[in-house]
């Protein structure tokens, strides 16, 4: 509106791109209104669809809590580093609900905005980006529960709690990294989105959310360490209860993490520019 | 070369237009430049889609050699098409360029390439300015949010900030006349509300450029209008305007310059009138638009007993119409069960509501029909001033004063809202009659004598 003769214009070039493209992170940030968007109308949805809203976001955690509780503590006496088995599951169920609905969520998050893709450009990470929002707000929401539960069982947070952003931030790159090179591939082969589930049934079974990480055998912990979750959550639990951190567990998450984090963009960004052929 | 050579051809047709010698008078940076844009898809690739994991992973170790099958011969190119081929056109600042061509002429593939929603396969093109871009109205709009929440949303996916839509929100309502609904979730609107908020947002998009699939193909004709004239207002900003369509008439009313695609290729790129009536030219295909009237029932019992209509057939240049100013032609063809004199065709066009335009009738001493014989009337009408809309066909058969067949509104034909010369025509309107006639006034003072 107020733009002047003198202003030069941008220029914008449209080529042919061809192989691997590094993520253009400026371009991300110059859509980051869109992104907030996004995240809204996700939020915004949820409220209106959905009778109970926010409730969802204990509920689902909280009943998998109780299943567990029941079933793991209770029947099959599964040790939880000396603290209530209830308040040990939730505190690694919440960075895993987060991971898995964040994973599903960025994974179809392509095939399921089909009409915007075809339709609009904007940067395509932005849309499985954003499939992380609503996760993040019900981890907000789940963690106020928790923090209710120490209180009850009497557990005072230590200065371990400051660390807690670090493991959120953990596990929110995880899921963004594996989640859109998941979405890439499921835009390409349907077959995909069947795996989907059954390998995140799966990978909580392969990770200490239910279990401590402890009641893994001595010789077999290196291998465990390569699950990056393993150093989400475990930290992530000891940063909410105050347990003691596990080093070598946390560095080779984030060492794995950054690695899988960058193929999985990577390889967004290479099938990305074929995507509105395709779907 | 082949590129350099069209896009030099691209720029002599610029230059040619007379628009642009009267209008830029100092040389401007284009807005737009595609210098040799190709698209191709490759058959086998979008397939891809709907096939699984497991093809991929076949396809991948087949790849080796398919890759030694293509260097030796070649035999993989024909899975591929070419929907671009070596497209190169630029628009001005403050021009309105038309791009037209038939289904599968590469249109949408150029706009969707230009909006980069995919990438060209070769070539390169320069856009200066902020880019908006309108592909459908609506895009995002969900069915759960209330017109405001939708607003902003839309309003951000076609690219606009927050503080943006804030500011021209109030106007954005008034433009969509919903200011009573803007809180209520538009899936409870009509679909007149929701497109007229939808183009709304679109027609407030700011940028220097901007590109518009056939958007205007919806909404009611007052709306349209309206929608026209906010256009129209933009490009009047100094905008480049990239307007893609098959409404002739649209392109006609809206552009000042038209880019003729076909089969990928640029056919013809010149000032509107000349490049719809090329396009025109090349598609008059004789077309026909034809009726069998044989099975239909007749009013009166003894109707169609002696001779009856077979199939009357509207003859048109193009299949959708004829053009305002063009020739009618019908051709009618009839059978005979018995020996008649003096045989009468009919021909009446209604308009829309019922009412007698105007009727054509055959000369009723020429024709004698005899029993199981088949005839066929050709009548041509001359240009007489019909005006675009839609006309309802009836035909009858007579001899003397007697009807032996009569079927009303059996079909329609429709007057295109364009002249044989490619220039845009209204309409016509209820209040001014259906057909326009030129009427020499003079106008002149008389002294004296006021009331």
């Amino acid at each position: 509106m107020s733009r002047t003769t003198a202003d030069p214009l941008p220029l914008r070039v449209i080529e042919p791109r061809a192989g691997w493209a590094p993520v253009d992170w400026a371009e991300l940030w110059e859509f980051r209104e869109l992104l907030g968007f996004l995240v809204w109308r996700d939020v915004k949805l949820r409220y209106k669809q959905t009778v109970l809203g926010a409730v969802w976001a204990v509920l689902q955690p909280a009943a998998t809590m109780l299943m567990f509780t029941l079933l793991f503590g209770r029947w099959a006496k599964m040790p939880s580093d000396g603290l209530p088995y209830s308040v040990f599951a939730f505190a690694g169920l919440i960075p895993w609900t987060f991971f898995a609905n964040g994973l599903s969520g960025a994974a179809f998050s392509l095939s399921g905005n089909t009409h915007l893709i075809s339709k609009v450009y904007f940067p395509r990470l932005l849309i499985a980006l954003s499939s992380l929002g609503t996760g993040l707000l019900d981890l907000l929401v789940a963690l106020s529960v928790m923090l209710a539960m120490m209180v009850w069982f009497g557990i005072a947070p230590t200065a371990h709690l400051a660390a807690l952003p670090i493991f959120v931030a953990l596990t929110a790159a995880m899921a963004f990294g594996i989640g859109s090179a998941l979405a890439a591939m499921c835009a390409l082969y349907r077959d995909v989105r069947y795996v989907i589930p059954l390998v995140v049934q799966l990978w909580m079974f392969a990770s200490p959310v239910i279990y401590p990480l402890g009641f893994v055998p001595e010789g077999w912990r290196w291998a465990f360490y390569l699950n990056p979750l393993v150093g989400a959550i475990d930290g992530f639990r000891s940063a909410l209860l105050g347990l003691p951190f596990n080093w070598p567990a946390i560095a080779a998450a984030w060492a794995v993490a950054i690695a899988i984090c960058g193929a999985g963009l990577s390889y967004f960004r290479r099938v990305e520019r074929r995507l509105a052929d395709f779907i | 070369m082949q590129t350099s050579r069209s896009a030099r051809e691209g720029l002599k047709a610029l230059h040619g237009t007379p628009f642009e010698a009267s209008e830029q008078s100092i040389p401007v940076t284009p807005a737009i430049r595609v210098v040799g844009v190709s698209k191709r898809y490759q058959l086998g690739q979008t397939d891809a889609a709907d096939g699984s994991l497991r093809e991929r992973l076949v396809d991948l170790a087949k790849a080796p050699v398919r890759r030694m099958r293509h260097l030796s011969g070649g035999a993989g190119a024909a899975e591929s098409f070419w929907a671009l081929d070596d497209v190169a056109f630029d628009v001005q600042p403050g021009e309105v360029a038309g791009v037209i061509g038939r289904n599968g002429a590469g249109k949408s593939t150029l706009l969707k390439i230009l909006s980069r929603i995919t990438d060209p396969t070769r070539g390169r093109i320069e856009l200066r300015g902020r880019v908006a871009s309108l592909l459908e109205v609506g895009t995002g709009f969900h069915p759960d949010l209330t017109g405001r929440e939708n607003v902003f949303l839309n309003g951000a996916i076609l690219g606009m900030g927050r503080a943006e839509i804030r500011r021209k929100f109030d106007a954005i309502v008034d433009f969509a006349e919903v200011a009573k609904f803007i809180e209520t979730p538009v899936k409870h609107y009509s679909s007149g509300m929701y497109l007229r908020l939808a183009f709304a947002v679109a027609a407030h998009l700011d940028g220097e450029i901007l590109l518009v699939d056939e958007v205007l193909a919806v909404g009611d004709a007052a709306f349209q209008r309206k929608c026209l004239d906010k256009m129209q207002e933009v490009s009047r900003g100094g905008r480049a305007v990239l307007f893609i369509s098959h409404n002739m008439a649209a392109v006609a009313a809206l552009c000042s310059r038209a880019i003729v695609l076909e089969g990928g290729r640029v056919m013809a790129d010149a000032p509107v009138a000349d490049a719809v009536r090329s396009y025109l030219e090349h598609h008059l295909a004789e077309a026909a638009a034809g009726w069998q009237l044989g099975g239909i029932r007749r009013a009166g019992d003894d109707l169609g007993d002696r001779v009856s209509l077979r199939h009357v057939a509207a003859v048109m240049a193009r299949r959708d119409g004829f053009l305002f100013g063009e020739a009618l032609h019908f051709r009618v063809c009839v059978h005979a069960r018995a020996r008649l004199d003096h045989v009468r065709c009919a021909i009446g066009l209604d308009n829309i509501y019922g009412g007698r335009v105007v009727t054509f009738t055959s000369d009723p001493e020429e024709v004698s029909v005899l029993p199981g014989l088949c005839y066929e009337f050709d009548v041509s009408v001359p240009p007489f001033g019909l005006l675009p809309g839609k006309y309802l066909l009836s035909a009858s058969l007579l001899s003397g004063e007697q009807y032996h067949d009569y079927l009303v509104h059996f079909g329609a034909i429709r007057v295109l809202p364009i002249d044989v010369g490619g220039e845009p025509r209204d309409e016509a309107r209820i209040d001014q009659g259906p057909i326009a006639v030129r009427s020499i006034w003079l106008a002149s003072e008389r002294e004296g004598m006021p009331a």
